[in-house]
């Protein structure tokens, strides 16, 4: 009964919205515009003949190398950031100042270094991913706990035990909420790296049929491109509670308590 | 290295330790001169006015800040980091265990890394867990538990690391007063069956005089040794009986005095009396 009515919450909304778009586009004769009911129905043709494996698979490998590389990177470099007070003073200033920088317009420069092929745009998502992990860690290894600390010192806890059993899972709740930031990020990124010099990808795609004016197609990979994100994000759920059960429930014992 | 002074019996010495904190624009001398022993197998209480530098002293002991000047001796060696052999238990019971692992887990980990054998781990945790009355909450978390239960994984932690010396800082001020009783006996059970060196150091003088064979009352702040009370109680001692004999009053009231005089900025130089 209560999982019926989550469902119905959860789904309410998209079904009122697609309710909407497609009663006041039924009749409608404008050219951006299509019948909701048409670009469905070109759906298939769209995707499922070919291009799920020519262009979406390719987007989709290249957002995963780019998130995971970006995440390895803005973890391990968060972490020796947020444990050294100089590391910090001399570093902050610039991080800031990289972190400003809108990754779209590195696109042009990183053709320059990486070329044109999967190494530029997977350099692209990790340009911009890689931020909101690194200064999340850094403040997540910055607010560990000093009780915490002491406790691991005094325990003689290594510096490997200590990295692994004090400062990754203390700061894990902070790195989680960076890299739920850096998720959505890395789509739209993801889109735009295959705007300049591509020959494959959703983005490209998409691309391609506005300039040819195939706009119920271009409409099916938007769509296609909400879906993917609304996908993503569910797997980043399940992972995140799993990983993260301690904090919730601590956080439940703390409000209750 | 060896340190000649320190006769067999000793198994932590404290000489002449001074901390001093430099702060922007002032400077605070939390201990100014702090010289006492601890025989190996007693249990020592700490009792001061608040502000007395006890944490000071206790981190000092405990390796995790460096003094000033003097030096601290555990076994006859010069503790200048946590020393191995050595475990603290801290007040903030809820801050001192990782959430993200269960009781056994926090029971286990200093284990590990000190490359006990896992059959014998096992032993020491359900030994551990045992002694401290929860053998059942092995597998929770320790903020599925209360503030006493916790305190008490704690204590296990502790006590399963086999540490010659336990020191203990203000352990119990966070919990209930029913609790707080529990967990006294408990100290003391554990302190007689393991012959463990305990050194609790807590603001509450009731708790002192009742759980300890000798109080260290603290002067007020830069903190030396007011004074060093023997405490000859019974060993065998009950909440109901102890603290209704009338030698637990004249202690009681000897060091209330104490920690009275200490808060009037008494110092051992003024009342004649020197530390040991």
């Amino acid at each position: 009964m209560s999982a019926l009515k989550s469902v119905v919450r959860l789904l309410a909304v998209p079904a009122l919205l697609v309710a909407v778009w497609w009663t006041a586009t039924e009749g409608s004769t404008d050219y951006f515009w299509p019948p909701l009911r048409t670009i469905v129905g070109t759906f298939d043709d769209t995707w499922f003949h070919g291009r799920l494996t020519s262009d979406v698979l390719p987007s989709l490998l290249r957002l995963v190398a780019g998130y995971l590389l970006a995440l390895v990177l803005g973890i391990g470099a968060g972490v020796a950031i947020g444990s050294s007070r100089t590391l910090r003073a001399v570093l902050e200033p610039v991080l800031e100042f990289f972190r400003a920088i809108p990754p779209p317009v590195l696109v042009p420069i990183l053709m320059l270094f990486a070329g044109i092929g999967d190494g530029m745009k997977i350099l692209v998502i990790v340009t911009g991913c890689v931020w909101p992990v690194l200064l999340n860690t850094v403040e997540g290894v910055r607010a560990l706990d000093e009780v915490l600390r002491d406790t691991a010192r005094s325990y003689r806890l290594r510096r490997g035990s200590r990295l692994v059993h004090l400062v990754l899972p203390g700061a894990s709740p902070q790195i989680a909420a960076g890299a739920r930031q850096a998720l959505s990020v890395g789509i739209i990124l993801m889109v735009i790296s295959e705007m300049f010099a591509a020959s494959e990808g959703v983005g490209f795609t998409i691309i391609q049929f506005q300039r040819t004016f195939a706009i119920p197609q271009m409409w099916t990979g938007v769509i296609l491109l909400g879906v993917i994100g609304v996908a993503l994000s569910a797997l980043f759920h399940l992972a995140e509670a799993r990983v993260l059960r301690w904090y919730t429930g601590l956080r439940r014992a703390q409000r209750e308590g | 290295m060896t340190m000649t002074t320190a006769d067999t019996g000793t198994m932590l010495e404290v000489r002449h330790l001074k901390k001093v904190f430099q702060g922007r624009g002032r400077t605070v001398e939390a201990v100014g001169d702090l010289t006492f022993k601890v025989k190996a197998g007693e249990l020592v209480c700490v009792v001061g006015p608040s502000g007395a530098g006890k944490t000071t002293l206790l981190k000092c002991v405990a390796g995790l800040l460096d003094s000033t000047s003097g030096e601290v001796l555990l076994e006859g060696r010069a503790v200048t980091g946590p020393p191995p052999g050595m475990a603290v238990v801290f007040q903030e019971y809820g801050r001192s265990l990782f959430p993200w692992m269960t009781v056994r887990q926090n029971i286990e980990l200093p284990l590990k890394e000190k490359k006990v054998p896992k059959a014998e781990r096992q032993r020491l945790v359900r030994e551990a867990l045992a002694a401290v009355g929860l053998s059942d909450a092995a597998d929770a978390h320790p903020w599925q538990l209360s503030g006493g239960m916790q305190q008490r994984v704690a204590i296990a932690r502790a006590v399963a690391y086999e540490p010659h010396i336990l020191l203990m800082d203000e352990p119990f001020a966070a919990v209930d007063a029913q609790t707080r009783a529990e967990l006294e006996d408990l100290v003391r059970s554990l302190w007689k069956r393991l012959g463990v060196t305990v050194l609790f150091i807590t603001h509450d003088i009731d708790e002192s005089v009742y759980l300890a064979e000798r109080v260290i009352v603290l002067s007020s702040s830069p903190t030396e040794v007011l004074a060093d009370v023997a405490i000859d109680l019974p060993a065998e001692r009950d909440q109901l009986g102890t603290r209704s004999l009338p030698r637990f009053a004249e202690l009681r009231a000897e060091v209330y005095r104490l920690v009275q005089q200490a808060k009037d900025g008494e110092r051992p130089s003024t009342i004649g009396k020197v530390a040991r």
